[in-house]
């Protein structure tokens, strides 16, 4: 198949492209970019992204596809589905599933069930652990030439600190990174953020130091050792500097926010509100700041979404009870727009960098930029229309959105995947 | 419109005295000796209760009884509760079954929050986590104006565990609104962050949380906590936060000794200030009863 995306304002941070010109897809792969006249007359479907962004397919590094096991939250077809509504096609799965993803079986299932009922591209990430139980490690050799792109207990973070020493040398040796969800589980016991609204609501709170003593630790490991680190949702103004800090010393640390960190704060947990419930929670104005100061000096080098899917049941409750995580593929673009492109925070270049370029390179997949030859993965955007958020049209399974209502723009209107496009003016392609 | 009482953070100041001043007039039928009035005839309260609690339920209970309604309790052991029940569907089945108030405890803050939206009865929280007692607070304000006259310039100090108190968080709102001034005291690791915010100031020595207090009142230590490491010990934490003789003198020489109950004696509060003829505690009990009266008609004849 041929297609032709004309005169859209093609971005690719990765080669250096920012300018309105055409993007030639030819048999799935990236064929050309630029303006060719001798393509004139050659039979090819052809996209008209006038006054719209071309930009490589998003890249989320951080989702809970809930398959296997969870699958009344989320399966990898909804997941997926919900991915390219986004504008996201390659997603990172975490690997609290049930069984763990800490073998080369469950590796192998979900790049299989990726495969038969994926609507993006799937990238399995192991656990460190065996059963996420923070004791032994995982056959992380054998996840890796079996698919795994990265290592993380996540909502389990390693509190034994050899154990992670072990993981970042062990994972070293085959050249995939350690993602450290920073917890320090003895202070992380609570509800919500640590503050004024805390202490109004009557709920536990969380202080920043759960999450700053953890990434303190997990950086001056990798320091000593010389190995990579990558910090998951960093929330907190103090990690940002902690991490700022580490890469000017030259540490091998790298990390990841998301959208919920840079636009909302522990504020929005008033009347209880479950869908503002996550780990770690939503912080304060000065944290948010923070954030959006560490997306623009480069300091958080991703955005994510820690899609976190969970059922009606598990959020219409009280809040103690309540799970952590919200639903965030189909909203993280448009949050991005609206809070840092439009705010003056980022380029929309460095937007798209940080939502695809750096998140393909850290896991070290061959996804986020519109080099020739590179399968076509590619989103079309105009981030001047707006749209509204209706979390009950949400794509994905589970509805668990703190943005109902938002006003947001960018909604993608193309996406394609490995050549085939799968959005259409905003709809699926059937 | 059903109206419910879920906390004093959303009820103006002339509400706060439309009900303590109903409440004056109940407390006369506690005290008389015919206590039945009809006011809640062919009504029916339910007691649900997901905490321990011996005073505030039967508290609730005799209200409903007084004025001449059907109650029932029911307590998480032996219910469905216990049988894995969520809190919506229990409160959905109570709803079913002609309830006309339900009084709400939970351990989990914004509990009541949850279900009142879901039920035609009427709601009261009775204590829900470390967030409202609102029925607490206000017969506690009912009984400083038994003593004081009036609630408006009076120094409030509430001594002990505020991090846990929902006790603390309703009188913070409804003294506030009445024109008191509040003073927390306690332990750095009992205090709640920022609560400062609230309006109210805080001390980690509890003697200036004292100094010229016309009432005192001391909040119940849960002595697990002690387990869990937030104080060393109960013989240290009565040492530096617990009120005894002395340390009152500091408070206004007419000033009144208050506490929620259960008291600890020796902890809180020593055995010769609880018994002593400033302590107003067991006024506060009977003044629980006839608040809950006032609320429960109030919401059900009109008037709150």
């Amino acid at each position: 198949m041929k297609l032709l995306i004309k005169n859209g304002h093609v971005i690719d941070p990765a080669n250096g492209i920012d300018e309105v010109t055409d993007v030639y897809i030819n048999n799935g792969e990236i064929a050309e970019i630029g303006k060719n006249d001798d393509l004139a007359g050659v039979e090819m479907q052809i996209i008209d992204a006038d006054g719209k962004i071309v930009a490589p397919g998003l890249v989320d590094m951080h989702v809970h596809l809930r398959e296997p096991g969870q699958e009344y939250k989320e399966t990898i077809e909804t997941g997926t589905l919900a991915a390219v509504y986004g504008g996201v096609t390659s997603v990172a799965c975490m690997p609290n599933t049930e069984p763990v993803c800490d073998n080369e079986t469950v590796v192998r299932f979900i790049k299989e069930r990726a495969k038969e009922t994926g609507y993006a591209n799937v990238f399995p990430v192991g656990a460190v652990s065996k059963g996420l139980e923070g004791k032994f490690l995982a056959e992380i050799g054998d996840m890796v030439f079996s698919g795994a792109v990265a290592i993380t207990d996540d909502g389990h973070p390693v509190e034994n600190a050899a154990l992670m020493r072990r993981a970042m040398q062990y994972s070293d040796m085959f050249d995939i990174t350690v993602i450290s969800h920073c917890e320090d589980m003895s202070l992380g016991e609570g509800d919500m953020n640590e503050g004024a609204v805390a202490s109004e609501l009557g709920l536990r709170g969380i202080s920043p130091s759960a999450e700053e003593v953890m990434a303190s630790r997990d950086i001056l490991l990798a320091e000593n050792l010389g190995c990579r680190v990558h910090i998951a949702h960093i929330s907190t103004k103090g990690t940002v500097e902690l991490v700022r800090q580490a890469k000017k010393r030259g540490v091998k640390v790298t990390c990841e926010t998301c959208p919920h960190y840079f636009s909302l704060t522990d504020e929005a947990c008033r009347g209880y509100n479950t869908n503002a419930k996550m780990n770690p929670p939503l912080r304060t104005a000065e944290d948010v700041l923070a954030i959006k100061e560490g997306l623009k000096d480069g300091t958080i080098d991703c955005i994510v979404t820690d899609h976190a899917p969970h059922h009606p049941d598990e959020k219409q409750c009280e809040f103690g009870y309540a799970k952590n995580g919200i639903v965030g593929l189909e909203t993280s673009l448009g949050l991005g727009i609206k809070n840092l492109v439009n705010e003056g925070y980022l380029t929309m270049n460095q937007l798209i960098e940080k939502m695809s370029k750096n998140p393909s390179e850290i896991l070290g997949i061959a996804k986020g930029t519109l080099s020739v030859g590179r399968s076509a993965d590619i989103v079309i955007f105009d981030p001047e229309s707006e749209w509204t958020v209706d979390t009950s049209k949400l794509h994905s399974k589970s509805k668990n959105s703190p943005f109902d209502g938002f006003r947001l723009y960018g909604k993608p209107e193309y996406v394609i995947v490995n050549g085939n496009i799968v959005i259409n003016s905003g709809e699926l392609m059937k | 419109m059903k109206q419910s009482l879920l906390g004093l953070e959303n009820l103006t100041a002339e509400q706060i005295n439309n009900i303590l001043s109903h409440a004056s007039e109940m407390k006369k039928v506690v005290l008389s000796d015919n206590k039945k009035i009809t006011n809640l005839q062919g009504k029916t309260v339910v007691n649900l209760f997901y905490e321990n609690s011996t005073r505030t339920r039967t508290s609730f209970e005799l209200a409903a009884k007084y004025m001449g309604a059907n109650a029932a309790n029911i307590t998480s052991s032996g219910s469905s509760v216990e049988k894995g029940e969520t809190l919506i569907d229990t409160a959905e089945t109570l709803n079913a079954m002609g309830t006309d108030i339900l009084v709400m405890r939970h351990s989990m803050s914004g509990a009541p929050n949850v279900i009142e939206p879901l039920v035609d009865a009427s709601v009261i929280n009775a204590g829900d986590g470390m967030h409202e007692h609102p029925t607490q607070a206000l017969l506690d304000m009912l009984t400083m104006i038994e003593h004081k006259g009036h609630i408006e310039g009076l120094k409030v100090a509430i001594i002990g565990d505020v991090y846990h108190s929902r006790v603390v968080r309703s009188n913070i709102y409804g003294l506030k609104k009445l024109g008191a001034e509040v003073t927390l005291g306690g332990p750095a690791t009992l205090m709640a962050k920022d609560i400062d915010k609230m309006g109210v100031k805080t001390f980690n020595n509890v003697q200036e949380a004292i100094i010229d207090a016309d009432v005192v009142m001391a909040l119940r230590i849960q002595l697990e906590r002690q387990k869990k490491g937030l104080f060393p010990s109960i013989r240290e934490y009565f040492k530096f936060f617990g009120i005894d003789e002395s340390r009152l003198k500091l408070a206004k020489p007419d000033a009144i000794v208050m506490h929620p109950g259960p008291v600890n004696r020796g902890v809180e509060l020593s055995s010769t200030v609880i018994d002593g003829d400033r302590s107003v505690i067991t006024q506060q009990v009977t003044s629980g009863v006839a608040v809950r009266m006032a609320v429960m008609d109030m919401l059900i004849n009109g008037g709150f």
